[in-house]
């Protein structure tokens, strides 16, 4: 063995940095070689994942002829898939709406052992859609009432119990399973009668307060939100609060106190100084933050399961939408919409595996990683663009 | 020096006559941590108007403490209290109920130990105080800007890049900049918290220059480790030692002829 020779001949020599013993050099290679494994484990499950995903799901989303693109994927919503043979023995596999075209089209075609496959046609528009809606929404109610909290908790309150039991109560909060999130949000947004409508017809059971609103012959009614994307998007957004406020108060902190004493000491008043001399140079970091954030929002399935989402729809929430002006808004907000998560759960998780559902499924996931991935790639690029810029 | 001599904003505060100093500071006790602690004790001390005054001690002596108290920049901190004594200002004590430290710093401002500008353009960076007084005539601006640089003996450095970011300015200018920010709200006091430690010689003594231009329309407070810049550019010294005021006088006085023990061992450097 080379290193025993060497190290007799270092020991002849009285070398005082001979090298270890080959035992401590064994259980060095040990350690180091079992660190190394698990971080390598981790990059191979990245890689799986995204591989497995990747392979089943790329070829439903793109195809080798011009658009590249399945635009009926992204321009369709769900709906059930038609399955037959025609008179020549072809398996033909076609959406509800190509399937009824079909048969207007040829209606002496031959249709022989047809199946239909729920939810397995046309395409992920509505999810997508609903997913948009709750997210945009949900972040727009976060922010607002998050970065008032973080600004509060940071740059107003005094130190102390209080502040440090704030704290606690909201980093609780962040610990509380989503689930639990979805049914608190069914019992408050949906049915406490303190959230209002406007409504031609409100329910008049529910409802705890009545107005109406002369001239026009609708009502204001306090009789909660009801299954809808308003009360969904809430839910998400009390989910998201924890998130948005430690985001919020890191990025206060990050800003050096040198501006905001330099501009008290101008004679700025204190809110002078967190609007001009603080929050500029925080709104990079709470901007990456809540992109992260909006990633997170995107996939919970839980808390909209019971409080927002609906598994086939048939139309986009615009669509077909009774009312107008603010009746109009308020009966958009009070629908119950299709949402990307809860589209994968119920092609994936509540119907029958089948083949034909498989490509629904993949592409549905696809997309799905594809813009998680998006988001952060954007949150991860304006970091390092905005760290470049804004240097002190 | 006279009243005649200080020039800015005089209709905005009272008049101080030539004899009588403009801070007053009486017996002044102030803790951190609402009084369990005293971090100065039973301070006295008179600061005369138009000249420039130097506080001189080792690090925690409490003399940054004292400069803060006096535009009451120690509100930021919770606990911080002044336990007795009081301050006058122009003959008003600051820590009334009835004053508003925004209005007492537009009076007294203060320049600090690390050139702090923010991360906007130059021009921005002087024209912040009056921004925020709801200044926004861009001729009064441009005016203010302009007068403000040439004090600071900026001017002719910056004129061409009014518009690119003040990070930009090497850290002398940069402190510079923060100078012409303080003056161009007219105040009737500059308070500087160690303004040169973080510079390198050159760049001090352009400061030190600066601030004895800068004696003839403000009065000066200044907090510094180095007693040689004591020396070079104040009028009076005060030096204090654990939360103590040990001796207050003349300049020359103090590094000449000083009349305790404790701060002859000071100024000679035989401890601190």
């Amino acid at each position: 063995m080379p290193e025993k020779s060497s190290a007799t001949d270092a020991r002849s020599v009285q070398n005082p940095f001979r090298s270890l013993s080959s035992k401590q050099k064994v259980r060095d290679g040990i350690a180091t070689g079992v660190f190394a494994f698990f971080t390598y484990f981790i990059l191979a499950c990245v890689v799986l994942i995204l591989g497995k995903i990747t392979y089943d799901g790329a070829p439903v989303i793109f195809q080798s002829e011009a658009p590249f693109v399945n635009t009926d994927f992204f321009s369709k919503s769900p709906m059930t898939l038609h399955e037959f043979y025609n008179e020549d023995g072809e398996m033909i596999r076609l959406d509800k709406d190509d399937f009824d075209a079909y048969k207007k089209a040829n209606p002496d075609a031959v249709i022989r052992d047809e199946h239909t496959f729920s939810y397995a046609g046309g395409g992920i528009l509505g999810p997508l859609v609903g997913t948009a809606m709750l997210v945009l929404f949900c972040m727009v109610a976060a922010l607002f009432i998050g970065i008032s909290a973080a600004i509060y908790l940071n740059e107003y309150a005094k130190k102390g119990r209080v502040v440090n039991a704030i704290r606690l109560a909201i980093m609780n909060l962040a610990g509380v399973p989503s689930i639990v999130f979805g049914l608190f949000g069914f019992a408050f947004f949906c049915f406490s009668p303190i959230f209002p409508v406007f409504t031609g017809n409100p329910d008049w059971e529910k409802s705890l307060l009545t107005i109406p609103l002369w001239p026009s012959d609708g009502y204001l009614s306090f009789q909660g939100w009801g299954n809808s994307v308003i009360a969904g998007a809430a839910t998400l957004a009390v989910m998201v609060l924890p998130v948005i406020i430690a985001a919020c108060e890191e990025s206060l902190k990050a800003v050096p106190k040198g501006f905001r004493e330099a501009s008290l000491a101008l004679g700025a008043t204190k809110w002078q100084c967190i609007r001009t001399a603080v929050l500029p140079y925080a709104t990079p970091g709470i901007l990456t933050a809540s992109i992260l954030g909006i990633t997170r929002v995107a996939g919970e399935t839980a808390p909209i399961m019971f409080t927002a989402a609906v598994a086939s729809k048939g139309k986009l929430p615009w669509q077909d939408t009774e009312g107008s002006g603010l009746y109009w808004v308020s009966n958009v907000l009070t629908q119950k919409v299709e949402a990307l998560p809860y589209h994968i759960y119920t092609v994936s998780g509540k119907l029958p595996a089948n083949e034909a559902l498989d490509d629904m499924r993949y592409g549905s996931v696809f997309v799905f990683l594809l813009l998680v991935i998006g988001f952060a790639m954007i949150s991860v690029v304006l970091r390092s663009r905005f760290r470049k810029k804004l240097k002190w | 020096m006279t009243e005649t001599s200080v020039t800015t904003d005089p209709a905005a505060a009272p008049s101080v006559a030539s004899n009588e100093p403009i801070i007053a500071i009486d017996d002044l006790s102030f803790s951190y941590d609402l009084g369990k602690t005293n971090t100065l004790r039973n301070i006295s001390l008179e600061i005369p108007a138009g000249k420039v005054t130097a506080f001189i001690g080792p690090s925690g002596c409490g003399k940054s403490t004292l400069l803060r108290c006096l535009n009451r920049m120690n509100d930021l901190v919770d606990t911080a209290k002044v336990t007795t004594g009081r301050i006058s200002i122009l003959g008003q004590d600051i820590n009334a109920p009835d004053v508003e430290a925004i209005e007492l710093r537009k009076h007294v401002g203060m320049v600090f130990q690390k050139y702090n500008p923010f991360p906007k353009s130059i021009y921005e960076n002087v024209a912040y105080g009056l921004r925020v007084q709801g200044i926004k005539n861009k001729g009064i601006l441009d005016q203010a800007v302009e007068e403000s640089l040439q004090k600071a003996a900026l001017w002719g450095e910056v004129k061409d890049r009014l518009d690119s970011s003040a990070l930009g300015l090497s850290g002398g200018q940069q402190q510079r900049l923060c100078i012409a920010r303080t003056i161009a709200v007219k105040p009737r006091i500059v308070l500087m918290d160690e303004p040169c430690s973080a510079l390198d010689p050159i760049a001090t003594a352009r400061i030190e220059e600066l601030i004895a231009e800068l004696q003839e329309d403000f009065t000066i407070v200044i907090v510094t480790h180095n007693m040689q810049q004591a020396t070079r550019v104040s009028d009076r010294t005060a030096f204090f030692y654990l939360g103590e005021l040990i001796e207050y006088d003349e300049t020359q006085i103090i590094f000449g002829n000083p009349s305790i023990k404790q701060t002859e061992d000071y100024v000679s450097g035989r401890f601190g």
